[in-house]
């Protein structure tokens, strides 16, 4: 039906990852996590295991809070599909250091790989655009990913990159489960020893 | 209780989440919330976040605490079973969490698809981990949320204000 889809996951956060210095990451459910976590394990970086549909939300928090820190949500289209409104809520407060980018297998593949609203032509870049996102793309390619590593510490967001990648389920590079460590060492390397436990 | 001299009790909670530090506030609006969200928006020190549904508060409030910042989430007691499932993520990883809910479906309700939401709202915060604090009182509605936001922040609690109904609706006879 569409062209067919060849990024591979792996490559396409590690290369979003790359010399990520001070950028704030949040993973949404499932794959994208790992994929992060297959990128090297970070402090910086909060993968949801839970709460599905709420990646960007807490990736808005994290933003409204940190305006001078460039933040980065990296999730799946199933996650991004159960959490559209707040497409809709990012477009009104309009984070300039806040970047979506939705890994796009058109398919839940924790699940059993069934298809998703966007194996049948869903547009989320174009529902991002009509939000009011700066700029919302769909990348196909591994020099968009590059351009759009360039472009997400430029503070021009709020920005959105719907990028189509194959489905396929490499193995899994699992993050710490405990969700007190991962916030709290999230909070103690962004704000300091001292702040996090305030 | 109307011929009570009027307390401006929208007026104590903004007090009240100003003196707390909040930074953030997420709502959906209700008409029990819609002065305190006017002074909230007006208050150059508080960001205000209009939400398409209440989870959505939920996600904010964890993301501005992991960004070194207090959230509060306003919403009608219809909006708690939306927050249901994220509400996981609040209680597994500890995060402070303050709610202010209107409550609808019990003092003089007059639409019946209000009142199974409004009745199972305590119970159904106390089963995802929120500690319901029921307020009522005018006059006591400012120390309620001061209250409930020390619980929250300084002892990593999730917390819900209840602002009842017979609270609200004594407002809306004074309007």
């Amino acid at each position: 039906m569409t062209r067919p889809n060849t990024l591979d996951r792996r490559a396409v956060v590690a290369s979003l990852l790359k010399d990520r210095g001070d950028l704030l990451v949040v993973g949404g459910l499932g794959a994208p996590s790992w994929d992060i976590t297959a990128a090297g394990d970070h402090p910086l970086t909060f993968p949801l295991w839970g709460a599905m549909g709420s990646a960007a939300m807490v990736g808005l928090g994290l933003a409204l809070a940190q305006p001078r820190r460039v933040v980065l949500v990296i999730t799946g289209d199933g996650e991004m599909l159960m959490g559209m409104g707040s497409l809709a809520t990012i477009g009104v407060q309009r984070p300039a250091n806040l970047t979506l980018a939705v890994l796009d297998n058109e398919s839940y593949g924790e699940t059993g790989m069934q298809e998703t609203h966007t194996a049948h032509g869903v547009d989320l870049a174009a529902i991002a655009a009509a939000c009011g996102f700066t700029r919302a793309e769909t990348v196909r390619d591994m020099a968009g990913i590059d351009a759009l590593r360039e472009r997400l510490r430029r503070n021009e967001g709020p920005l959105f990159a719907q990028v189509k990648i194959a489905a396929d389920a490499p193995p899994l590079v699992l993050p710490p489960r405990d969700g007190g460590l991962l916030k709290n060492r999230f909070r103690a390397a962004l704000l300091g020893p001292d702040a996090a436990l305030a | 209780m109307s011929t009570a001299p009027a307390i401006d009790w929208p007026a104590d909670i903004h007090a009240a989440l100003k003196a707390a530090q909040v930074r953030q506030v997420g709502y959906v609006p209700d008409a029990g919330h819609s002065r305190l969200i006017k002074l909230c928006t007006g208050d150059a020190a508080m960001r205000t976040v209009a939400l398409t549904t209440e989870e959505e508060g939920i996600g904010l409030a964890a993301g501005a605490w992991l960004g070194g910042e207090r959230a509060v989430v306003l919403m009608q007691s219809s909006g708690v079973g939306n927050c249901i499932n994220t509400l996981a993520m609040i209680e597994t990883c500890r995060f402070p969490l303050l709610m202010i809910v209107t409550m609808r479906g019990e003092f003089g309700e007059f639409n019946p698809w209000q009142v199974p939401m409004g009745q199972a709202t305590p119970k159904s915060l106390s089963l995802a981990g929120v500690i319901p604090q029921r307020a009522g009182d005018p006059a006591r509605v400012g120390e309620a949320v001061a209250g409930a936001a020390r619980l929250a922040f300084s002892s990593y609690c999730a917390v819900a204000v209840l602002l009842s109904q017979q609270l609200i609706g004594a407002k809306s006879f004074q309007k």
